[in-house]
C-alpha cells in the first residue's frame, strides 16, 4: 500500500520502476529528457560515459566508430519569408556507402527544423527525442518553447552525449527556425560540448561543410526568396558533392534527391520529391554546361544576379 | 488517525460517497462524436485552467473535478503517452491502452489514499470516420466505460445526457454538434434555458481530418462564429426538463463550492 512512503503500484502490486504509476503522477519539470532522465534513462539517445554501452576504446580500435553509418552535409539559410534546410541523402561506413537515401533533415516542431551529421544513431535519436520534446512541453504549458529556448533545449540534449562523443560517437545538430515573435528565420549550430552559436545568414555542417560553404559564399545574397534560396542550397550541396566522396549528388537514376525543409510563417513544410527534383534536375542540365557551376563576378561592385 | 474498526466496506463506502457528492456539484461537460471529429464543450469561465487538452496525435482528455487533481492526471497521462511513443512507435499509443491506465491509476489511488480524487475523466481517440471514435469514461474509483457516440461528465450527466440522446446522430455537422452541446448543457442548473455565451465556454475539438496532432481548441474569433452559427440556427434551444430551482454550482475549473445544490441528477 502507499502509506509507507513507498512508490504506489498500478494494480495493487510492485512493478519494477519505470511504469510505476507514481513516476507519472510525481510534480516535476515539463522537459520530457528530464523525466526519461529519471524514469527510463536507458531511452535515451547517449552512449554511455565510460563504462556503459560504448566500451572505452571502441572509436580507437579497428573498425569502430567509423563503421558506424555517418550522416555528411547539412546546409541551411535565411530566406525573406523564413529559412530553408536542405540535407544530401548519403550515409558512409568508412568508405563504403551505407545508404543512398538517408533522411538527415527532420521536423522538430511547427516552426523549426533539424538537420543531423555524425554517427547517424546517436543523431535519428538525438532529433527524435528533441521533437518529443518539443512537443511534451507543448502539451504540458499550453505554449511552444520560444526559439531561444528550443535552440537551448537542444544544446543541452547534445551536451548530455559528451561522454559518447569524446569515445568517437560524435553527432551534431544544426537548427532553423522561425521565430514568431521577430517574424525571421534563424539558424543555430552547435558543437559537441554544448555550445549554441547564433549564425548569420547560412550554416553548414557535416564533411562537405566547408565545400558548401565556399559555394554559399559566392551564391547567396540578402532578402533571397524561398525558391532561390532552395536553388542556392541545391547548388551548394553540388559543390559539396563534387569534393566530398562522402556527400552524396543528385541521384538522377535512382531519383533520389536532397530532402528540402522551408520553415515559414506557414510552418514547417517539406518539399516533395517531384519539387526537389525539379531543383536538383535544373542544376545538373546547368552543370553539363558548366560543371563548376555559376560564377560570381569578380568585383565586388559589379551587378548583382 | 481513527480509532477503532472500521471495516472494509465502510471505508470504501465512504470514500466513494464522499466522491460522488463532491462530483454531482460540479457542472457537466459533453464530448460529442461528429462528422468533422470529437467535439468537447463545457461551461468554464477561466480561461488560463483548462478541462480539455491533448495528449496524443489522435487522442485528447477531458475532465471534470477538482482542478489540480485531474491537471496532476492530465499530466501523467502525456508523460505516459509520450513515453510509450518514444520508446514504442507513435501508432502505438492508443487511447484503450491509455484509458486502461487511466482505470488502473485511478483504482489505486481510490484504494490507498484516504481521500479519493474528485475527478471524472474522458480519453477520446478520432478515427477515420465517426464509427471508429473511441470514447471511453473513467471514474473516480477507477471504473472504465466503454461509451459511443458521446459521453457526459459531471455532476448532471443523466439530465444532460438525455437531451443529447433524443436527437443525436452521427452524421452530424460541427455547427449541429455544437448546437446540440449548448442545449444539452443548458437543460443542467434551474433549467430555464439559461443564455450560453461563448466566453463562458471551453471548446475543443479533435479534427477527423488533420494529419498528425488532431486537437485543437476553438478559441476567439473561430469560438463566436461556430456558438453565432449554432445558437442562430433552427432555435433547438428548447424548454427542456425544468425542475428545481436552485442554480447550479458555478463550473469552473476550480473545486466545486462546498454547498450543494439540492437534488442533482445522480451522477453514478
Amino acid at each position: 500500500m502507499g502509506h509507507d512512503g513507498k512508490d504506489l503500484a498500478v494494480g495493487g502490486f510492485e512493478l519494477s520502476g519505470r511504469w510505476q504509476a507514481s513516476t507519472f503522477l510525481a510534480a516535476g519539470s515539463s522537459s520530457f529528457a528530464d523525466f526519461l532522465t529519471m524514469a527510463a534513462p536507458d531511452l535515451l539517445p547517449r552512449a554511455q560515459h565510460g563504462e556503459g554501452i560504448v566500451p572505452s576504446g571502441v572509436a580507437t580500435a579497428a573498425g569502430g566508430a567509423a563503421d558506424l553509418a555517418h550522416g555528411t552535409t547539412i546546409v541551411t539559410a535565411v530566406c525573406d519569408a523564413g529559412v530553408v534546410m536542405a540535407g544530401d541523402r548519403r550515409a558512409t561506413a568508412g568508405n563504403m556507402i551505407a545508404q543512398r537515401d538517408i533522411e538527415k533533415v527532420f521536423r522538430s516542431d511547427e516552426y523549426s527544423c533539424v538537420g543531423i551529421s555524425g554517427v547517424a544513431g546517436i543523431g535519428v535519436d538525438l532529433v527524435r527525442l528533441f521533437a518529443v520534446e518539443l512537443e511534451h512541453y507543448e502539451k504540458l504549458e499550453g505554449r511552444s518553447l520560444s526559439l531561444e529556448g528550443k535552440a537551448n533545449r537542444l544544446a543541452g540534449l547534445v551536451k548530455a552525449n559528451l561522454g559518447g562523443a569524446m569515445q568517437g560517437l560524435v553527432a551534431v545538430p544544426l537548427l532553423a527556425g522561425f521565430d514568431e515573435e521577430t517574424g525571421t528565420g534563424r539558424i543555430f549550430s552547435f558543437d559537441v560540448a554544448g555550445g549554441k552559436y547564433e549564425e548569420q545568414r547560412f550554416a553548414t555542417i557535416g564533411s562537405g561543410s566547408v565545400f558548401a560553404r565556399g559555394s554559399l559564399k559566392k551564391l547567396y545574397r540578402d532578402g533571397m526568396s524561398v525558391a532561390d534560396v532552395v536553388l542556392v542550397l541545391m547548388q551548394a550541396l553540388y559543390d559539396a558533392a563534387d569534393d566530398d566522396s562522402a556527400t552524396g549528388g543528385p541521384d538522377m537514376s535512382r531519383r533520389i534527391y536532397p530532402v528540402v525543409t522551408t520553415v515559414t510563417a506557414d510552418g514547417y513544410q517539406r518539399l516533395t520529391d517531384s519539387e526537389a527534383g525539379q531543383y536538383a534536375e535544373a542544376v545538373v542540365a546547368e552543370r553539363m554546361q558548366l560543371p563548376d557551376g555559376p560564377a560570381a563576378p569578380l568585383r565586388s561592385g559589379s551587378a548583382k544576379s | 488517525m481513527p480509532f477503532g474498526y472500521v471495516s472494509p466496506e465502510q471505508v470504501m463506502k465512504d470514500k466513494a460517497d464522499y466522491a460522488r457528492r463532491r462530483i454531482t456539484q460540479i457542472r457537466s461537460g459533453v464530448v460529442i462524436s461528429c462528422e468533422s471529429g470529437i467535439l468537447f464543450v463545457a461551461p468554464n469561465p477561466s480561461r488560463a485552467l483548462k478541462k480539455f487538452s491533448e495528449l496524443y496525435d489522435r487522442i485528447a482528455f477531458a475532465a471534470v473535478g477538482r482542478y489540480n487533481e485531474f491537471e496532476t492526471l492530465r499530466k501523467a497521462g502525456v508523460r505516459y503517452a509520450d513515453m510509450t511513443g518514444f520508446q514504442y512507435d507513435r501508432r502505438d499509443v492508443t487511447a484503450r491502452g491509455l484509458a486502461d491506465w487511466y482505470g488502473q491509476v485511478l483504482g489505486s489511488l481510490f484504494t490507498d489514499s484516504p481521500k479519493p480524487y474528485e475527478v471524472e475523466i474522458v480519453v477520446a481517440q478520432v478515427g477515420k470516420a465517426p464509427a471508429d471514435d473511441e470514447i471511453y469514461r473513467i471514474t473516480f474509483e477507477g471504473s472504465v466505460a466503454d461509451e459511443r457516440e458521446f459521453v457526459v461528465i459531471g455532476g448532471q450527466a443523466d439530465r444532460v445526457a438525455a437531451v443529447i440522446k433524443e436527437r443525436y446522430s452521427a452524421t452530424m455537422s460541427l455547427t449541429d454538434a455544437m448546437r446540440l452541446a449548448i442545449a444539452s448543457l443548458a437543460s443542467q442548473g434551474d433549467g430555464a434555458a439559461e443564455p450560453v455565451t461563448s466566453s463562458e465556454l471551453e471548446v475543443g475539438l479533435l479534427e477527423r481530418d488533420r494529419a498528425h496532432r488532431a486537437f485543437r481548441r476553438i478559441t476567439g474569433a473561430r469560438l463566436d462564429a461556430l456558438v453565432g452559427e449554432a445558437t442562430a440556427g433552427g432555435g433547438a434551444i428548447g424548454g427542456s426538463a425544468a425542475s428545481s430551482a436552485a442554480p447550479a454550482a458555478d463550473g469552473a475549473a476550480e473545486e466545486p463550492p462546498g454547498d450543494g445544490t439540492p437534488n442533482p441528477a445522480d451522477a453514478d
